[in-house]
């Protein structure tokens, strides 16, 4: 019988009933969240709205916090002139208010002290800890210049902690969003384009005919506009077309879904190219005025037929031809999308390579429907000296390699961390700064050595996540609702900024990120670089050459500008310059060649599973932002845990039942160190498993979240990394299923 | 005036917005809820096909939870809304029991508590806080006796079904397939 609180309700027909969300709930750290005197609804016009962009994941919309006459944050909603979110926040954003109320924020500053053998955290006054910090900044300037104090980052807080690095001397940072991500995409899409996706993509998905899906699970990645917008696509009747091993959420929207076997994508795409080739419905007129190379791609792909890549992809030539066609039919009205989260299998900027090859085939880059001409609102820096030059950075450790890496790569300074790894430049400590690196960054060996290796790290966060474990010092950041951060300007199809300002005043003795950047900047002397106040200062300063206010932008929240770089899509015949080195598109890279990589994608094979073992493919929860959410109060409510999906066959064949737990053990021996549920279901392929990322937490102080559930990401050991850029490819990973407690034995 | 609700599954994400948006904007104690997921899976894989429902009370034109109940709590208002005033209600629990769709719940301040269709945000002129926040814009919600309204424009062009019509509560959620 299903309960009430089950309210995530799953059932297979025909193989009886599967629920999410069986644990027990601490009522008492629960429902203390809540003043519980005002039960009833409160009317918009009996509170007050404040103006603040959500910070629950990367797309950050924009909203208004509701404060009621106690000044209690009662809920948050979207800002209806937000081209991000259109007035529609997605449960993350919605539930944003759990990040405010949960329990168990780091509430003030903490130093790692060692008493009679034993280490434990010590409550530290501000002034104390950061004097600490800054101690150990200037030794490590001292002793082995700023460069060896890496900055590891993600999200809004970010950008107050680089601007103190690059003042400080230090160009070492790296952002999971480049190799554990996105970054593959775009060295593929600027090696065709001559230019990055980049956030929001710049996809035109609500005016497509034809929307392409490559193991990107729009709407349950809840990219906010992208998931609104393809709703939109739907209601217009568009044809999708999703490839994935996994029937997502997307696949069950479309009109084709390839169920592909995994790691096979790049032939698939091959072959599409092929098609659209030689049965002669590519854009003509696009491509010869627009593009070069095609001869050889065309040469190139001759023998990529549908046969050859259903050998390989199991997909049936006539429907590879089929969903070619369909594609062709909509052209230029045609998204195949870049996805997002795309390290998979070390040769990922070459398949991304080709789902822009085919982007341009399909005539679709600058054009209706299918890619707009994003543009952004500079925003004009605040008057500061000319930030030092660092003698070395990151890109001067890779000796050649990843010669296409325009971003930090997080694993190359983890490992530049480590002395026996031998590089010539050695990082010695690390600010870890709204990255969660331990659930993120895969190969847990490497990251533990990494930081058993420096000689200090400080860490900036909300929640008592799993790299605290790790900090000399952590230092209690105040959530979005309680700061202010730098102006939000994002590219869009209109230029547009977005304002955030305190809703509330921070709790315990938390502090924003732009002010404990500007202590820390003072006390090193770099005061120049701090040259106000405070934020507001700064923010109004910028504001008003805008042409707004501090004020006017409290009122509004969003202001928009009109477009200055020109149409957002290609005119009729319009001439155009890719900022490729020849000026085209390039079909053929020239950019690529010069480095010695394939100027032509190449389809590789890539390692399938031994018997007993499952490829582990993870992926997203729309009601959780990877790691980071899975401690607060309303999302963990909507889901308090991960489960393995397993195939009814392979259940049958290990005699699973449905809720079962099991540990996971991949091909290195590595076991999950929490069990995790097993939902047998028709949605998963046979020779796969899928997770939803971020669960398994071990740091106890997350008190729903913790062992809730396994990791992926310790259960990924096997790197394939993209000799192109440094990514690194994830989904070589295997796993089997064990059905008693490992150790158990040895235990009792 | 009959306020009803269409939900298009062939939109709907799944997402678990409009439990979060209900939550906050109704003060729903955390562990419960007045609307929720159902996902229902068929087929065999790669046959396979996903119904995903956000479901609520279904405002009864038929409403069994109104009738059994003893103090009257549970009521009926203008639009066919049905409501429970929680100063009334004894937290007896016969509602709960005749609700073919389990919409009721016990709140844990001693009374039984329900979707209202927003109806405090229906009396400022506004929508409900699911209709209102969903991220695909899925849920349509009105009048279904102005042909105007978003419900009744969104029945008139699709095929729906109801749930449980055999239990003869002439539900008014309609779920477009
Ligand atoms: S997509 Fe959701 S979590 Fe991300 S910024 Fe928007 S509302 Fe917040
Ligand atoms: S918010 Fe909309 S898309 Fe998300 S679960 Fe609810 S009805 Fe479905
Ligand atoms: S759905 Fe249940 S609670 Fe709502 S009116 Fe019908 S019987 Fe009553």
């Amino acid at each position: 019988m299903k309960t009430r609180r089950d309210f995530i309700k799953i059932s297979a027909l025909g193989t009886g009933a599967a629920t999410l969300g069986l644990s027990a709930l601490n009522w008492n750290g629960v429902k203390a969240l809540y003043a519980a005197d005002e039960q009833e609804a409160v009317s918009d016009e009996e509170m007050t709205a404040h103006a603040t962009y959500c910070e629950v994941c990367f797309w950050k919309c924009a909203g208004w916090a509701y404060t009621d006459k106690k000044g209690s944050i009662r809920k948050i909603v979207g800002n209806a002139d937000d081209p991000h979110c259109k007035g529609r926040l997605c449960p993350r954003g919605t539930g944003g208010v759990g990040m405010y109320n949960d329990e168990v924020r780091l509430k003030t500053p903490l130093i790692r002290e060692t008493v009679g053998g034993k280490q434990y955290f010590r409550k530290a006054s501000w002034d104390e800890a950061l004097g600490l910090v800054t101690s150990k900044m200037k030794e490590v300037s001292e002793k082995y210049g700023p460069e060896a104090f890496a900055l590891f980052n993600h999200g809004a807080p970010g950008s107050h902690f680089k601007h103190l690095f690059h003042a400080y001397g230090s160009g070492n940072e790296g952002e999971p969003a480049w190799a554990q991500c996105r970054g593959p995409r775009e060295v593929g899409f600027a090696a065709t384009f001559g230019s990055w996706i980049g956030s929001p993509e710049p996809t035109d998905i609500r005016d497509t005919r034809c929307l392409v899906l490559i193991g990107s699970h729009i709407g349950e990645n809840m990219h906010n506009g992208q998931v609104q917008e393809m709703s939109t696509a739907i209601d217009r009747g568009a044809t999708i077309i999703t490839v994935d091993p996994r029937l997502s959420t997307a696949a069950s929207k479309s009109k084709y879904w390839l169920p592909i076997k995994p790691a096979t994508d790049l032939a698939l795409l091959l072959a599409w190219i092929h098609v659209l080739i030689y049965e002669d419905i590519y854009d003509k007129d696009y491509i010869e005025k627009y593009a070069m190379g095609f001869d050889q791609l065309k040469t190139h792909v001759k023998n990529m037929t549908p046969e050859w890549a259903y050998g390989i992809t199991t997909i049936k030539p006539d429907l590879i031809r089929r969903t070619a066609r369909e594609m062709a039919a909509a052209s230029p009205a045609v998204i195949v999308h870049p996805g997002r989260h795309v390290v998979w299998y070390g040769d990922d900027s070459q398949r991304e390579r080709a789902i822009a090859m085919l982007n341009a085939l399909l005539g679709s880059w600058g054009r209706r429907g299918g890619f707009y001409f994003k543009e952004k609102v500079p925003v004009p820096r605040f008057p500061q000296p000319e930030y030092p030059h660092p003698a070395w950075d990151w890109k001067d450790n890779l000796d050649g390699r990843y010669p296409l890496s325009s971003m930090g790569i997080t694993t190359e300074l983890l490992k530049a961390s480590i002395p026996e790894l031998g590089y010539k430049h050695q990082i010695k400590a690390w600010m870890v700064a709204g990255t969660n690196l331990p659930l993120t960054i895969p190969d847990n060996e490497l990251f533990k050595k990494a930081a058993d290796a420096v000689e200090f790290i400080v860490v900036v966060d909300t929640m008592p996540m799993e790299i605290v474990k790790y900090a000399d010092v952590v230092l209690p950041e105040c959530t979005y609702l309680e700061r202010y951060d730098y102006i939000r300007s994002a590219s869009h199809r209109e230029p547009n900024i977005a304002l955030r300002a305190p809703v509330v005043k921070p709790k315990y003795e938390t502090k924003p990120a732009w002010w404990i950047a500007k202590q820390l900047g003072e006390r090193l002397g770099l005061g120049a670089y701090f040259n106000y106040n405070d934020i507001e200062e700064v923010l109004d300063w910028q504001l008003k050459k805008l042409g707004t206010s501090l004020e006017e932008m409290k009122k509004t929240g969003v202001k928009k500008f009109p477009r200055r770089s020109g149409a957002l899509y290609l005119h009729e015949g319009e001439d155009y310059e890719f900022n490729t080195n020849t000026g085209k598109i390039e079909l053929y890279s020239t950019d690529f060649e010069d480095h010695g990589f394939d100027p032509l994608p190449n389809y590789t094979e890539h390692p399938q599973p031994q018997d007993n073992y499952y490829r582990l493919i993870y992926g997203r929860a729309p009601m959780h932002t990877f790691s980071r959410t899975s401690n607060n109060p309303n999302l963990w409510d909507l889901m308090e845990t991960n489960s393995v999906w397993v195939n009814p066959k392979v259940a049958d064949l290990w005699d699973l039942k449905n809720s079962q737990e099991v540990w996971l053990q991949n091909q290195d021996g590595v076991v999950s160190e929490f069990p995790v549920k097993v939902r047998i279901t028709e949605r998963i392929r046979w020779d796969s498993v899928y997770m939803v990322h971020g669960f398994g937490h071990n740091n106890k102080k997350l008190s729903r979240a913790y062992g809730h559930g396994a990791s992926d990401s310790k259960l990924i050991t096997n790197v394939m990394t993209d000799p192109m850029m440094g990514g690194t490819g994830m989904r070589g990973n295997f796993v089997t299923f064990l059905t008693e407690k490992p150790g158990k034995e040895l235990e009792s | 005036m009959r306020y009803a609700m269409a939900i298009d599954t062939k939109k709907c994400v799944g997402c678990g917005d409009c439990v979060v948006a209900c939550q906050t904007e109704n003060n729903v104690p955390i562990g419960y809820c007045r609307d929720w997921i159902v996902e229902n899976v068929s087929g065999s894989y790669p046959n396979v096909e996903i119904e995903l429902r956000s479901e609520r009370c279904n405002h009864c034109d038929n409403a069994p939870c109104v009738r059994c109940c003893p103090t009257g709590a549970s009521h009926i208002v203008e639009g066919g809304i049905v409501k429970v005033t929680h100063n009334e209600c004894i937290g007896c629990g016969a509602c709960i029991q005749s609700c073919p769709y389990d919409a009721r719940y016990s709140h844990p301040d001693g009374y039984v508590d329900k979707c209202t269709f927003c109806d405090h945000r229906l009396a400022k002129g506004q929508s409900t806080a699911c209709v209102e926040v969903c991220p695909t814009s899925c849920l349509y919600f009105g009048d279904l006796e102005d042909p105007n309204s978003d419900v009744s424009k969104a029945l008139k062009n699709r095929s729906w079904k109801v749930l449980a019509p055999e239990a003869g509560t002439k539900p008014q959620l309609y779920f477009l397939t």
